[in-house]
């Protein structure tokens, strides 16, 4: 191969290689060997193309390009001139694929997309639900280029970036359109790319660094995997502009160990891009030189976290250090050199930044989050994969028109985003916008992109738990409030979901948790309580009803709830004595029985009954059940009213509130009562707020103190001291407190305005329902 | 084994001590490699040979989660508990292995036939949940690809 020494040689080379590279017309397969589809068989499907291409005698072109997003359909493959998408594809399906649309010129119905089996079959890529609202800049390349063939890199105009940045722009150019793009970092932070790359430009020191975090750990994210490997020579071009704009020399591509084919792919592209003369010394036949090495590392998550990512490449321990000083200062790099370490991703957006121009970039997203960002879309979602979006979509269009809505049309619980740093969004925030600041705001984070959809059946205890054990077990362990804090939290957690959970543990979770953000050393640490808080903050309930009722709603944690049997449901067939270890599930002439004294609830008869006969519930409600014979559809009915609240009483029955002021007689009150028929009267002042009640009680001890009432003021002789409420008070607070105080009357009171009167015998007819049960059961 | 070549170009601006602790995780890598595990003997030899006090040599390769001090299976089984995998059921994934071959998180079986581990996340979580024996990956578990698993485990 010719190395490239100008301008000119890198344009006619990419003019040789156009006619034989990617002919418009020529037969084409894109088959997707992503890690996901190569898992799902798609390299026993390239054999299969090639053996019948050689049978047949068609000439075709196989492109083994990286990941093309839809990993739950996989294999996937395109297949050109005619653009038709085919799925699941098997080995058996591609003598028909090719005898449809390769020899013939239709789609091949059978291995088409569809949504559901009763709609009709997509045969065009772009028209997929999936892909029609992604906007691809980080992944433009993958699915479309053999990430080992860099003439396919350069036939769809790639180095065109670091060209034009070369020959073009000068170093401070290239820094400045970078900055006015607000290119903001991929990596979860979101810390203005510009305005790193210009501290580590500023900094003294001839020698400088470019590293690219490719220390993918956050479970549920693998965007910068699929880069690596599908579009290697994307990110070099990336970390060479960069270096160009920095005065740079070395480059490091840090990567995961997990990730051999990202290995094995960047290694041969740096040596193409090196044979080519578009990395190695006097690139392009410049001054400027710029190499790049691959490190591997060896399984810590922390070492995705900059200062340790550093000490990892140094050969130390990955232990973060404080800052300053910053990577980008002297003295803070890998061996002291001045360093700009960015996000594969953002990398991947460089070169598109400096052939376009600023302007394109921020015409896309939002103002202060511009751009386009990958995710990860995964979990309880019909299809799953990586999506590219342009930012300020909302978390309802990424789930349900891309993602297809929930699997098995569950209902939608929570959005997990942002991996074991992040949070956990409910339903009503599903109409966010998706950037840094609102869902920073919302109490989550981009993270790197990971999105995890979780249904009715995930419990969310468990997965604040999944993910502080997650974080717990990679604390490095150099900083007490991370080490000791997530163990602690963690041990919390672990009683709680064990059935154990004590009064007063949602409160030290959140005090742990506020210690452990302020005092940890790195990022590790400072957003290690981000998954508990958040779900705390939306799912306050679900921990209340593990720890006060011992009832996991989802049926995922063992040692809760109370297990019974459905007999209607059950067809007797003795699995759940067999599982039973404990001896619980006893046997009659007619039924089985689950006896709770007996029962550990280690959910073992719930796993083996094969039609869902045995039922976990809330232990109150078995016991409303069996004691008090509440048919089970009202008990949802007396859980409700429960758990509601004054102004849901003043919603149902709109009370008058009867009010008179201070200077108006006793009289005048006590005929009012009579002739509203009431018990009582609000008394106000001059500005309508309330200042005392009147009631029959005070009628009585008034004339039993024989007080003149035609007389007297009401100001004299009502009660001074009224306990008001607010709307938003629950009325089994209500009750206890009227219980406590002895009270009849409840004003409900917003601010200074009087919006209701509420008396106790309002509250009862409200809960009448469980009254009349638990009376029938006593007499 | 060539430092210079393992550290790469950068090595011409390092000192001789930068350059013997910057080839340590690749040098426990390529060891790794050759023995199945990081045996006592071969630690000392490399502290050895790099001039490194063989405790800074130990540390450095206790912290990091890829390398074993004990011998390892012939098929290593990675059952991924990343998000994806734990909400889609990993957890029946593993107590299935568990109760078949009777080992746990980390242990490797008697007659080193396999090892049994779990990992963040392999990337795949479109197809969770994934695990892999060696280097196949195997996607969207069931009962019947669970019993293929095994069998091929067993093999």
């Amino acid at each position: 191969m010719p190395k490239l020494s100008s301008p000119n040689d890198l344009k006619e080379y990419r003019e040789s290689i156009k006619n034989k590279t990617f002919d418009p017309d020529a037969l084409r397969a894109r088959v997707c060997c992503g890690t996901a589809c190569a898992a799902t068989g798609a390299h026993k499907v390239i054999d299969s193309f090639q053996k019948e291409a050689a049978d047949s005698g068609v000439e075709i072109e196989i492109v083994k390009t990286g990941c093309q997003g839809i990993c739950q359909k996989g294999p996937v493959l395109k297949i050109e001139p005619m653009n038709i998408f085919y799925q699941r594809t098997k080995p058996a399906d591609v003598a028909s694929i090719m005898n449809y649309s390769m020899v013939g010129n239709m789609p091949y119905r059978q291995g088409l997309y569809r949504d559901s089996i009763l709609d009709d079959p997509i045969p065009l890529m772009n028209d997929i639900p999936f892909y029609k609202k992604q906007k691809r800049i980080a992944l433009r390349n993958n699915g479309v280029v053999d990430p080992n063939n860099i003439d396919h890199f350069i036939a769809v105009g790639g180095y065109a970036g670091l060209e034009k940045a070369l020959f073009s722009m000068s170093p401070d150019e290239v820094l400045n359109e970078v900055d006015k793009a607000n290119l903001r970092g991929r990596g979860g932070a979101g810390f203005p790319a510009g305005k790193k790359w210009a501290h580590t430009k500023s900094a003294p020191g001839d020698i400088k660094l470019v590293i690219a975090n490719g220390d993918e750990g956050d479970p549920g994210a693998f965007m910068d995997r699929s880069i690596m490997e599908g579009d290697p020579h994307g990110l070099l071009e990336g970390m060479a502009i960069n270096a160009y704009a920095i005065g740079a020399q070395y480059g490091f591509v840090y990567v995961r160990h997990e990730y051999p084919l990202a290995v094995k792919n960047l290694k041969i592209a740096i040596k193409q891009a090196e044979e080519l003369g578009l990395l190695g010394n006097n690139i392009l036949g410049t001054d400027f030189s710029f190499t790049v090495d691959i490190r591997e590392g060896a399984g810590a998550f922390v070492c995705g976290e900059s200062t340790a990512l550093v000490a990892s490449i140094e050969g130390e321990r990955g232990f973060p250090r404080p800052r300053p000083p910053r990577l980008s200062q002297p003295g803070g790099g890998a061996w002291g050199f001045p360093t700009n370490l960015n996000n594969i991703e953002t990398f991947a957006c460089v070169p598109i930044i400096i052939e376009k121009g600023a302007d394109y970039f921020t015409s896309i997203g939002t103002k202060t989050s511009p751009g386009t960002k990958v995710f990860a879309l995964t979990g309880k979602v019909k299809n799953t994969g990586l999506v590219e979006v342009p930012m300020g979509i909302t978390l309802r269009e990424i789930i349900f028109d891309i993602g297809g809505g929930m699997l098995g049309d569950k209902e939608f619980k929570a959005v997990q985003t942002g991996g074991p740093s992040g949070g956990c969004l409910p339903a009503e925030n599903l109409d966010l916008k998706v950037d840094f600041d609102t869902l920073w705001a919302a109490g989550s984070m981009m993270g790197s992109g990971g999105m995890v959809v979780l249904d009715e059946d995930t419990c969310m205890v468990d997965v604040a738990k999944f993910f502080l054990s997650f974080t717990q077990s990679e604390s490095c362990g150099k900083c007490p409030p991370c080490r000791i804090g997530t163990y602690q939290m963690l041990q919390i957690l672990e009683r709680i979901t064990a059935g154990e959970g004590e009064q007063g543990d949602i409160r030290k979770l959140v005090e742990l948790g506020q210690y452990i953000q302020k005092g940890s050393l790195c990022g590790l640490g400072q957003s290690a309580p981000n998954p508990v808080l958040s779900t705390i903050k939306y799912f306050r309930e679900e921990y209340e009803e593990h720890i006060y009722e011992k009832y996991c709603r989802a049926n995922v944690c063992s040692g809760t709830g109370a297990f019974v049997i459905d007999q209607n449901t059950c067809f007797r067939c003795g699995l759940c004595k067999e599982a039973c270890a404990f001896g619980a599930v006893t046997e009659t002439k007619t039924r089985y029985i689950i006896d709770r004294n007996a029962c550990t609830q280690c959910k073992a008869c719930y796993t083996a009954c094969p039609i869902d006969a045995v039922l976990i519930k809330k232990p109150r409600h078995v016991t409303l059940e069996e004691v008090f014979k509440v048919p089970t559809e009202d008990i949802e009915i007396i859980d409700r009213r429960a758990r509601m609240i004054l102004k849901d009483i003043l919603d149902k029955k709109p009370s008058a509130v009867i009010t008179v002021t201070q200077d108006q007689t006793a009289d005048a009150a006590v005929n009012l009562m009579a002739e509203k028929k009431v018990s009582d009267v609000l008394v106000v002042d001059d500005s309508g707020k309330l200042a005392g009640i009147f009631t029959e009680r005070d009628v009585v001890r008034n004339i039993h103190a024989k007080i003149n009432l035609e007389t007297t003021p009401i100001k004299d002789i009502m009660t001074k001291q009224v306990t008001s409420f607010e709307p938003s008070t629950e009325i089994s607070t209500a009750i206890q407190v009227i219980a406590k105080e002895g009270i009849r009357h409840l004003p409900v009171v917003e601010g200074d305005k009087i919006v209701g009167m509420i008396t106790y015998r309002d509250l009862v007819a409200y809960v009448l329902p469980e009254v009349i049960y638990m009376a029938e059961a006593i007499y | 084994m060539k430092v210079d070549d393992v550290i790469g170009i950068v090595s011409e601006k390092l000192s001789d001590e930068q350059k013997k602790r910057g080839v340590l995780i690749h040098a426990f890598q390529s060891l790794q490699e050759e023995h199945n595990y990081l045996p006592e003997d071969v630690l000392v030899t490399l502290a050895d040979d790099l001039g490194l006090p063989l405790s800074y040599v130990y540390s450095t390769a206790t912290f990091y989660k890829q390398f074993y001090f004990t011998p390892r299976g012939r098929k290593i089984v990675k059952i991924c508990t990343g998000t994806a995998c734990h909400v889609r059921g990993a957890s029946a994934v593993m107590d299935k292995i568990t109760d078949e071959f009777g080992v746990k998180d980390g242990e490797t079986t008697e007659d080193l036939a396999m090892t049994l581990e779990t990992v963040g996340c392999i990337g795949c979580c479109g197809l969770a949940p994934v695990a892999t024996i060696n280097e196949d990956i195997i996607g969207e578990i069931d009962n019947k690809k669970l019993d293929s698993m095994i069998e091929t485990i067993k093999e």
